[in-house]
Parts: structure tokens; sequence; C-alpha cells
């Protein structure tokens, strides 16, 4: 009998922390899948940031450093220029990248820096229990938004995918979702590119993926689940906002 | 033997950088050390570097802080308000045992404060700086020959000891300009970097991070950076011995300041008073051992420095039983630079 479905190489054998129902697992698996299909793994170095995430090192099977919150992508640079040969990417999640992160993204990626980041975004702080993101909607509750998030006051989620594909420097901008088998479908395509636009040398690439944080939102993993669909997805809209590889 | 050059103390630090092999720069620009990456984003292109004139104090040490992950020599520079910034960064790469070398000529504080030349980052230097319980090596240039020196010299001990090191100067000795032999780098044995990350390719998973949740595993972290700072207060320190030997008053004094109580002790001396220094070069490491010997005999200690008081604090905790420890500061400011007749005059009120 023909084996059709595997683990990828680039992940470890190995049962994550992660919560039930927590779309990291996924997403971890189609980093690992793009990076088996472009063979980068034996050069990958991966940049590990501050929250959920912290604990990359543990699952794939590849050379990693962790970076102080919020600063993955300027580590990544610092990375990139000294071994332009490694395949060099950061893996952020929402708290860390469009708060705390934003200076280092923001500039990097107007640099043109060779360099893929993936950006998480589940609505939340999900390691310190579930504050308020840049990235909460309108209207969400959250340990620090118990009446939800203010417009007014706290203004409107960040679009980060949009606005960097408002740079020079960015080669590639997308956001996905692993939602539905549709979705992953498609976020596996966009995963793909976004690590061949760094391996051709095409700029910057980033990819935000849509996450459910059941354990945080308060909800059952297939609600959470549901929840992306019925209320990030018309917000925070999939699709491509740039792409300049030409491939 | 080299040419001697005329160079400002600030370019010295960035011609050390290379000669030590450094060709990673990340920085961002502040007054008074801004020649140092405008040095380098000239030089380091010719010879295959890398310079980012970064967003940030903050992206600047973490972009060192990738860098020398992977195992090449990498530094930045800045000056107080942005040595804060980059305290964050300094205690990742502490925590997690990532070398680099760090420049910083100092501005007067606290916050803005102005550009003179000031001591007053001595404790920030020395105790840690940043979050967490740490040390980190701090060397004290008093001229621009010492400030090429010790920037080769910081390189091998963060790379020997895998630390940070930091270059602690002022305006004084960064912006002044005197003769300089560029001495090549002493080869020494360093350790090889068996920790860094370069892909699987070339073997086992390598991890460089400072997290360490496991049972007991931060304790025995702990424990371990402790026992590299004995090593280094052991096998480390360096200071310097000036008319100490029949001294009955010595000066403690350390970078540009220690310049000008030389130039007192000398006059002093023309006149019959029996006073010497004791510059430490090393601040952490600090030379507590020597002063400890020297107050066996001498027992009147004169710390002079340019803020309000700091080094002395460990000048006081090296001193034998009985030794009197006197002080006098200029806070930073314009104008704060003691003449040597005023140490002079100053000296002959506590010997």
């Amino acid at each position: 009998m023909q084996q059709v479905f595997k683990r990828p190489t680039s992940l470890k054998d190995v049962a994550t922390h992660f919560c039930p129902g927590c779309h990291h697992g996924t997403i971890h698996r189609l980093v690992a899948e793009a990076m088996d299909e472009h063979q980068v793994q034996p050069t990958t170095i991966g940049v590990a940031s501050v929250g959920c995430s912290v604990f990359l090192y543990s699952y794939f099977d590849i050379d990693v450093i962790e970076a102080p919150h919020g600063r993955a992508s300027a580590v990544a640079v610092g990375v990139k220029r000294a071994k332009p040969d490694a395949f060099v990417f950061t893996y952020q999640g929402d708290g860390d990248l469009a708060a705390i992160g934003t200076s280092e993204v923001i500039h990097a990626a107007n640099r043109g820096e060779d360099i893929t980041v993936i950006f998480v975004n589940n609505t939340t702080y999900g390691m310190t229990g579930g504050q308020m993101a840049p990235t909460t909607l309108v209207g969400q509750k959250t340990s620090t938004s118990p009446y939800g998030r203010n417009k007014s006051k706290d203004g409107s989620p960040i679009k980060m995918a949009e606005l960097l594909a408002q740079l020079e420097g960015v080669a590639f901008s997308a956001r996905v979702s692993v939602n539905s088998s549709k979705n992953i479908i498609d976020a596996t395509k966009q995963m793909k590119k976004a690590f061949r636009c760094q391996i051709e040398k095409k700029g910057f690439s980033f990819i935000e993926v849509l996450s459910a944080c059941p354990t945080n939102w308060g909800m059952s993993p297939i609600a959470a689940n549901n929840w992306v669909a019925s209320d990030m997805i018309p917000y925070f809209n999939l699709g491509i906002f740039k792409d300049s590889t030409g491939f | 033997m080299a040419k001697r050059l005329f160079v400002k103390g600030n370019e010295a630090v960035a011609m050390g950088a290379l000669e030590a092999g450094c060709r990673y720069y990340f920085g961002y620009p502040i007054t008074p050390q801004s020649d140092i990456p405008e040095y380098l984003s000239r030089e380091l292109p010719k010879l295959g570097g890398e310079f980012i004139q970064a967003e940030s104090e903050i992206a600047s040490i973490n972009m060192v802080l990738g860098a020398s992950a992977t195992g090449v020599r990498a530094m930045t520079s800045s000056a107080s308000p942005g040595i804060s910034l980059k305290q964050e960064g300094i205690s990742y790469m502490a925590g997690s045992e990532v070398p680099g070398v760090i420049a910083n000529i100092c501005r007067s504080g606290p916050g803005l404060g102005g550009i003179d030349a000031s001591q007053a980052d001595y404790f920030q230097a020395v105790k840690g700086g940043g979050h967490g319980g740490y040390h980190i090596v701090v060397l004290a240039p008093a001229s621009v020959q010492e400030m090429y020196d010790l920037t080769m010299h910081a390189f091998d001990l963060a790379d020997m000891y895998r630390t940070p090191a930091m270059i602690l100067a002022d305006a004084v000795i960064g912006q002044m300009k005197e003769a300089l032999i560029p001495n090549p780098r002493p080869t020494l044995n360093l350790p090889e970097k068996n920790w860094v990350v370069r892909g699987r390719k070339h073997g086992e998973q390598r991890v460089v991070k400072s997290l360490h949740l496991g049972d007991g595993e931060l304790e025995a972290h702990n424990w371990h950076l402790h026992g590299k700072y004995d090593e280094l207060r052991k096998k480390e320190v360096m200071y310097e011995e000036f008319m100490t030997e029949d001294a009955e008053l010595i000066i403690t004094a350390f970078g540009s300041v220690a310049r000008i109580a030389k130039t007192a002790i000398m006059m002093g001396r023309e006149e019959g008073l029996k006073i010497g220094l004791l510059r430490p070069i090393t601040l952490f490491p600090f030379p507590s051992e020597i002063i400890k010997k020297l107050t066996e005999r001498c027992k009147k200690i004169l710390d002079i420095e340019l803020n309000t008081g700091q080094m002395v604090e460990d000048v006081r905790l090296s001193v034998t039983c009985g030794t009197e420890v006197s002080f006098y500061g200029r806070p930073p400011g314009a104008g704060s630079l003691p003449p040597p007749e005023e140490v002079l005059k100053v000296v002959k009120k506590y010997i």
C-alpha cells in the first residue's frame, strides 16, 4: 500500500503543547511542508518570538534563535546579513509583531530584506491569558477589554498584510486562513510562494495566517473555527495584497 | 613598526573593530558616537562587510544578536539614552550567551541630559544594566590608543566567555584626536564556536535561547553564568598603577578623568606630595584585589569621577579595614571637567 500522507521531515515526531482547536499545529505543518518542498530545512535558521510560538525549536527540526518580544524581524535581519545563503524566517504572533514589534517588521520589510515573516493572527495575546491585541476585533471581549474593544478608544484592528503591501521592499504579502480544507489548500500554496520568494532573492515576504484561539476566546474548538469564518475573515479579508515575485 | 596615525577616539574604536575581524555593524545615530557608524559605513562595504543604519537602538542590538548567533563578529555603538534602549537585547544576549561588542560613548544624563563628557553610566554598565541579574565585560579606555586596543580585546573576551562586552568611554576620549599606533590583533587561542546556529546540514539541531522552563534548568543556568563572572574576576582584571609604591594617598579614577588625575599627581609630586593613581581598565571585572593590596599599606583613597559617586561604591567594598575613602565628583554637564589644579586642591584637603 502506498503512503500518501506523512509527517513533513522538517517537523519532529513530538506532541505539541498547543490547546485543543488551536491552529498553530496546522500552521506549523504548512511551514514544514513548504520547507520540505523547497528542501531548505538543512540551511534554515528560524527565529522564534515570544508567546505560544516560542517553542518553535521543540517542534521544528531546524536551528533556532529565540528573539526578545517583538524583535524577531531584527534578529532575522542580523542572521540573513551574516549568512545570506541561509533560509531565514520568523514566526510571530499578533502581540509580538503588530504591537511591540511593528517598528522592526516595517523597517525590515521596507529595506526589502530577504527574509520570510510568518505572522499568526489570533486576535489575542494567547500565552499571557487572552488580553486585547492590536488585531482584536471591535466589540470583541478579552481580559483587558471586558466591555469589548472600543473603536473610539482602542482604535480598529490593524491589518498588517495590507499595511506592509504598501512598502516598496515587500515582494509578497498575503493573508490566508486554515479554518477549512479549501483555505488550507490555498494557505499551503501561498506559504510555498512566500518561501520561494526568499529562495529566489525577490525581497521581503510576508504571510499572515488567521488562527483560532479557543481557550482565550472561551469557545469550543468547533465554535472557534466557525468564528474565524463568521467574524475574522469578513474584517481580515483573505488574499494576496502584493506579489511582485513574477512567479 | 606600524605607522603612527592621528585619529579620533571614536575612529580608533571602528579601526580596532575592523582589525579584530568585525565585519558586521548595526547602529543608530546619536552624539557623541556618530563617528563610529560614519567610519564603518564607509569602510565595511570595501571589506565585504555589512552596515545597517537600523530603525532604532533596539533593532540594532537585536541585529547584533542575530549576526553573532551565527558565529561572526558583530558590534553596535551608541551613547547613554541609546544604550538604555539596548539593555533589553543585552540582557537576552547575556542570557543566551551570545557575544558581541557595544561601544558606549557616554553622554550626560539622566534623560536627554546633555552631550558633555560623563561617567554617569558606570552603574548601568557594571551592575547589569538590563533585567535578570547578569554582568557584561566593561572596558574603560583612557586614550585613543586604548580605544583601539581595548576594542580588539573586547571582541576576544566576548568570544572567550560568550558574553557581551562594552567599551565605556565619554565624549573626551571619543572626540579627542591623539596618536595611534594600529598594532595588529594578537593571535589568541579562542574556543571553537560550537554553539552557533548554522543549519541542520552541518549537524545536530542548535538552539540559541534564554528561556529555561524545565525543573531546575534556570537555576543551573544562573549558577553557570555566575561561575563565568567569577572566572572573569580571577583571570581578566586589568588596571594601571601610577606612582603608587610610596603613595600616602591613592587616587582611583577611570577613563578621561584618570588622565586629569595623572597630571595633578605629577604637579603634586613636584611639590613633594606622595600621591599615586590606580586606574581600573576593566570596570567589570573590577580590580578589587589590587585595591585591597594597596590599602594594606596606604590608608587614604580619593576616588574621582565625572558623576556624583558610583565607582566609589566598588572602591569602598574593596579596601582594607581602616582605609579612609573620600570622593570628589563633578556631576555631568557643561564645564564639569575639573582642571588638574582643582584635583590637586582636593588632594591636599585629604592627604
